[in-house]
């Protein structure tokens, strides 16, 4: 009787242990990650000050003098994150409000289905799709002399961001209680008013988490940025000329650079800059998501 | 006193789908009258007040046959099912604030009825809560949330909601199913003194607030209207067996 005991105790204290372990684990890789990526990138600032890398114009890693301003670098992801939330970000909450409140059951189920595959297409798919077609149109519609534009990468990325946007929104909208709906219905308010007035701000923290974690998923994308935005590290001025991307910089030179040298530091300290931006926009999303439990 | 006919209900049958939920109910409603309506679960009663709001055209598979009249118009003739709501207001069984202040809360249905003037809009949310009974405990509280205030406020507050866009008729789904015995008598005193500007029909499982607040009483069964007459009538003295074996206490 007691031995049995004793093994229960065991048991217990091991799966225990064992859950424990696992729930810290992701906390642990984390700090691994920004521990690795802040010795490799900092070692950059002995040679290169912070704000002639991150302010400076000029990116020439291999020439000699080398230089290491990522500033059309942010410039680049900047604009292609931005014009893809202005494009994700309504079309991703009107399909949302579609979806949870208007279309009828089967309508939904189709759409639904239709948004988790286009989020598990590989972003290379992706990139290669809009290569082939997206690339030449937008050539050929604003006469450009190339279709690797900021604009292209803008809007093959609202595509990626479109399915997190929309899951998101849609659960957060129909976290609302229907309840509401029909108090807002009984007192004459017609449906688009009680989605508008009533539904939309009981959900908005839930649909401000999903537009920063779409932008989240648009900043931290490289395939496809890598492939239809050109890779021009200039600062570009407008949408319709090529831009590189931090992330792209990241991936297109990796492979090329010889450990330890400046220039692979320097990628490394584009890590450190992704790193801190992704950081916060998750952080808005969870202060959103949280507020209103207060 | 003869009351002239508020609304009229001929032969109206109801179905969901396979499921008939109303059977051919033909019943009168008197201006300034409270006719309270009661019966076992799944009896119609719901059903029956939701159609007077056309509030069961969004669920799947509604179908009716017979006439539903309001001062002798067909409601279900007229597309404008917002401006009916506007008419005909609902208070339903759980207090459902809307996730806004107090204030908002009442000025929601006036806001969406296209009133712009703020010093109108606070003399009507004013005079909403005072009918209510609520504006003494919260004429402080007006931009707080209104999730704030206790359960019986709450319901009190939706009341309030409810009269401000000004209706003719109020129809409450078991209003006070959740409250406690005081918020409840606050909420009956104020149906009571509602019948000078309001017709108003009550559903509840509870006899005795029937038989407190009902001019008249309406017992429905299984769909069907088995007797209507005056409260004191009805309920002394019914007519049909299964109302006497209903409000004795013997089934439902």
């Amino acid at each position: 009787m007691q031995k049995n005991f004793n093994g229960k105790l065991v048991k217990e204290w091991v799966i225990e242990r064992c859950i424990y372990l696992s729930g810290i684990a992701s906390i642990i890789f984390v700090g691994l990650i920004f521990i690795f990526l802040a010795k490799e990138g900092f070692s950059l600032f002995k040679t290169v000050s912070v704000s002639d890398f991150l302010l400076g114009q000029k990116w020439y890693p291999i020439s000699t003098p080398a230089q290491f301003g990522i500033l059309p670098l942010i410039v680049g992801s900047l604009y292609v994150t931005l014009g893809a939330t202005i494009i994700a970000v309504p079309i991703g909450i009107a399909s949302a409000v579609y979806i949870a409140e208007v279309a009828p059951v089967k309508t939904r189920e189709i759409l639904k289905s239709g948004i988790e595959v286009l989020a598990a297409i590989p972003s290379v798919v992706l990139g290669f799709i809009g290569m082939m077609t997206l690339v030449p149109w937008v050539k050929n519609t604003f006469h450009l002399p190339t279709g690797l534009t900021a604009f292209s990468g803008a809007l093959m990325l609202a595509f990626m961001a479109m399915p997190t946007i929309v899951s998101i929104a849609e659960d957060a909208l129909n976290a609302v209680p229907k309840r509401y709906k029909e108090a807002a219905l009984a007192l004459g308010a017609t449906r688009w008013q009680a989605i508008w007035r009533v539904i939309f701000p009981a959900a908005s923290s839930g649909i401000l988490a999903a537009v920063m974690l779409g932008i989240g998923r648009v900043i931290g994308e490289t395939m496809a940025v890598m492939m239809i935005t050109g890779n021009a590290a200039r600062i570009p001025n407008s949408l319709f000329e090529p831009v590189r991307t931090l992330t792209a910089t990241v991936a297109a030179e990796m492979g090329e650079t010889v450990r330890g040298s400046d220039h692979y530091f320097a990628l490394f300290a584009i890590g450190i800059v992704l790193f801190i931006i992704t950081f916060f926009i998750n952080l808005i999303a969870d202060l959103a998501v949280h507020r209103k439990l207060k | 006193m003869v009351s002239p006919i508020k609304v009229q209900s001929k032969d109206l049958s109801v179905r969901y789908g396979s499921v008939e939920a109303l059977k051919s109910i033909s019943l009168d409603v008197y201006a300034n009258e409270i006719l309270s309506i009661i019966g076992p679960a799944n009896s119609g009663k719901s059903t029956f007040l939701r159609c007077l709001n056309r509030f069961n055209d969004n669920q799947p598979n509604f179908s009716f046959k017979g006439l539903l009249t309001i001062d002798g118009q067909n409601i279900y003739a007229d597309g404008n099912v917002e401006m009916l709501r506007k008419r005909v207001g609902m208070v339903f069984a759980l207090p459902i604030v809307l996730p806004m202040t107090v204030f908002e809360n009442v000025a929601y249905g006036l806001r969406r009825h296209g009133m712009k003037d703020k010093t109108q809009m606070e003399s009507i949310v004013e005079r909403s809560l005072k009918a209510a009974y609520l504006w003494d405990e919260v004429k402080d509280r007006l931009q707080e949330h209104a999730m704030k205030l206790s359960g019986g406020q709450q319901q009190r507050l939706c009341l309030a909601r409810t009269l401000a866009v000004d209706p003719e008729i109020i129809l409450y789904d078991e209003p006070c199913s959740g409250l406690d015995p005081i918020s409840t008598a606050k909420i009956e005193e104020a149906m009571l003194r509602f019948k000078q500007n309001y017709t108003q029909i009550l559903v509840t499982n509870n006899t005795k607030q029937a038989a407190r607040v009902g001019d008249r009483t309406a017992f429905f069964l299984m769909g069907q209207l088995i007797e209507i007459g005056e409260t004191k009538k009805l309920f002394t003295s019914p007519v049909d067996r299964r109302t006497d074996d209903y409000i004795s206490g013997r089934f439902g």
